[in-house]
């Protein structure tokens, strides 16, 4: 698992590598936090990320949360199979916008 | 390094290399006791338990190797340093004295800088060894103070999470815990109308938090299914509470159902579990049932959606529930078991009696020793006849002795009302606090329910009763409910109680139902007597089982119930 980030213009692009799980939590949570204050969409790139669990589903909510909740824009990304199941059988497309 | 004072133990059969020894160790500032034998070493060991040995190897009686295997043994956990004091110099005896328990030795004639350097050397490893032993000590009594309570919390837990009347005959259930708390829940609970409650529940993670999630949602759950609330108002009652304590990115993947043996219905409402089967004996084939909605403890209030789905079940057909540890239950290789290694179970199942059992083994078989990532929960639901479960246990231990019994109430409920609210619990509890009702109570749920529902839905939304006779119409029925709903501007729902005593000691109840509907063609219905099979009719045979008359009035929108009873007796 590893996570990477990076910023382009006001969008910042989170990167997930491998399972996305628990012991990705503080990695995770300082990509964003730690990001300019300017920063107002969010991308989560799946496209390396193998795998989801019910924590990952929680540390995207806690994103949310930190972009605005409601109003939040965020876009989750190049999911794989197995990643897009966990993330429709949560319906987690009705809080985030899923391509 | 300055070393603190050690108490060090001499032991050498020759008195003059002795009191050398000594007088050098003295120098340095530490304590001396002596032995001149290996038995004498041992006994000086066991009065003066000494920091460091310092053992001869070859001594009259006992010799330093047997006596430094002993001493080891005496110092158990431990670590006492010993040092052997030898003229030997062939490589072999030197490392027969290390085998014997020895950490070190020491050539005569000795050094006394290479003697210093090691006492200090000992003494730092015996301060670590201490150190260690003391956390590790520490570590053990935290560790076991936490079990404790945790166990203690567990019970609590168990009592909580996993109660209510899931050893009822029609339900059958696994649950494998993961760690000491599991984050699944189970409750089952009958409503006052016989109906059952049940509900699956998945907190993220495990452990406290999601022991803490599951207290008020078990409270909730219980408390307001045993007034009578509908599943939505519980649901809704449930998210808010989640989503106000949990921290954000805690919720809880769930699945409610309502199960109706009178009407040979369930009602699901399921949010970020798996898919479910409905498996039908008739016809052998699965019918899925999947999440629409997001986990429990997301939305607010407002967002939050309650819309459920009906299916008609005939006596036999099963509803599987799980949480996702049975899909993602893997074997030593790491793979998943899978929705269609799950699948294939009911495909190849022959006697629906055991597909439970066969669930239950070949997800236990495939997992094998590697056991479980995640908590395994199951619930097999089969629809049977109420005579099969037995009737609902009313609790006669709360509320006034005596009770109102002599009163008139009028309740009338208007259009957003109608649309938003439901009136079955308010007015319940107000008849219950008559204890002869309160007896009667499943029965006057159901009553009340087939009032409120006749003269809302067929009534002032003016749907008719006979689509309901086919389970598609019974789909379409329900469509077309939402969206009369929907389009409603205005109506009325009205509903009268007069309670009276009686000469016997009882007392009746007259309640009588007004709606702003069209009525309907009484007087035909009544030459035949209200027959009706299927799902429909209006519930009015069942209403007529239950109560002493029933009467319409007006153009068919006003009835008029009776029920009595009689006096209680002494006890």
């Amino acid at each position: 698992m590893s996570i990477g980030s990076s910023v382009s213009g006001n969008e910042l692009t989170v990167q997930i590598e491998g399972r996305f799980d628990f012991s990705a939590h503080q990695e995770f949570r300082d990509a964003y936090e730690k990001a300019d204050p300017s920063i107002g969409k969010y991308v989560i790139d799946m496209g390396r990320a193998t795998y989801l669990d019910s924590s990952a589903l929680g540390m995207l909510l806690l994103l949310r949360d930190h972009a605005g909740g409601d109003n939040a824009n965020v876009r989750i990304t190049k999911c794989n199979q197995d990643v897009r199941k966990i993330l429709t059988i949560s319906n987690f497309e009705q809080l985030f916008t899923i391509d | 390094m300055d070393v603190a004072p050690l108490k060090i133990l001499i032991a050498d059969d020759n008195q003059s290399d002795r009191m050398i020894l000594a007088a050098i160790v003295k120098k340095m500032g530490h304590e001396t006791c002596a032995a001149g034998d290996g038995l004498e070493a041992i006994e000086q060991f066991k009065q003066h338990s000494p920091d460091i040995i310092l053992l001869d190897v070859m001594m009259p009686n006992m010799d330093g190797q047997e006596a430094a295997v002993e001493i080891k043994k005496l110092a158990g956990e431990d670590m006492v340093p010993i040092i052997f004091l030898t003229s030997l110099q062939d490589a072999s005896d030197l490392a027969a004295c290390l085998d014997s328990g020895g950490d070190d030795f020491l050539s005569k004639p000795y050094s006394p800088v290479i003697l210093q350097a090691k006492i200090n050397a000992f003494s730092r490893m015996r301060r670590m060894n201490n150190t260690l032993q003391h956390q590790r000590n520490l570590i053990r009594e935290n560790n076991e103070h936490m079990v404790h309570e945790q166990e203690v919390a567990r019970a609590v837990y168990d009592n909580v999470a996993h109660s209510g009347c899931l050893n009822l005959p029609n339900l059958r259930h696994l649950l494998s815990p993961f760690s000491v708390f599991n984050g699944d829940v189970l409750l089952a609970a009958r409503k006052p109308s016989g109906s059952l409650h049940l509900l699956l529940g998945d907190f993220t993670g495990h452990g406290l938090p999601a022991a803490i999630g599951a207290m008020p949602l078990a409270e909730i759950f219980y408390g307001m299914t045993a007034k009578g609330f509908a599943m939505a108002e519980i649901l809704r009652e449930i998210n808010i509470k989640l989503k106000n304590i949990l921290p954000v990115g805690y919720f809880c993947c769930a699945c409610m159902v309502t199960l109706s043996f009178e009407r040979k219905q369930i009602e699901v409402w399921m949010g970020g579990l798996p898919e479910y089967y409905l498996y039908r004996q008739d016809t052998k084939a699965i019918e899925k049932v999947v999440s629409t909605h997001l986990p429990l403890g997301v939305l607010s209030r407002d967002a939050f959606d309650a819309t459920t789905e009906k299916f008609a079940l005939n006596n036999g057909d099963k509803l599987y529930m799980w949480s996702d540890g049975i899909i993602e239950a893997r074997n030593d290789e790491g793979d998943l078991f899978g929705e269609e290694r799950l699948l294939d179970i009911f495909t190849k199942n022959t006697k629906p009696d055991e597909l439970f059992d066969e669930i239950v083994s070949i997800v236990n078989d495939f997992s094998g020793e590697s056991g479980k990532d995640d908590d395994t929960t199951v619930l097999e639901v089969t629809m049977v006849d109420e005579d099969e479960v037995g009737k609902v246990d009313i609790d006669l231990s709360s509320g006034a002795v005596t009770g109102p019994t002599d009163w008139c109430m009028t309740y009338t409920l208007r259009c957003d009302t109608l649309k938003t609210f439901n009136p079955l619990p308010v007015m319940l509890s107000i008849l219950n606090d008559v204890p002869a009702l309160r007896i009667l109570s499943g029965q006057l749920y159901t009553l009340m329910a087939e009032l409120f529902s006749n003269a809302f839905e067929h009534g002032v939304l003016g749907l008719s009763s006979g689509m309901k006779n086919s389970a598609d119409g019974f789909a379409e029925y329900y469509k077309q409910r939402t969206i009369a709903m929907s389009e409603m501007i205005d109506g009325y729902v009205s509903f009268q109680f007069d309670l009276k005593p009686l000469e016997n000691g009882g007392g009746q109840l007259l309640i009588t139902v007004e709606d702003s509907g069209e009525g309907f063609d009484y007087k035909a219905r009544e030459d035949k007597q209200f027959q009706a099979g299927g799902y429909s009719g209006r519930g009015i045979p069942l209403i007529r089982t239950i109560s002493d008359s029933i009467e319409y009035h007006g153009k068919g929108n006003i009835v008029k119930v009776a029920l009595s009873w009689e006096g209680l007796g002494a006890d």
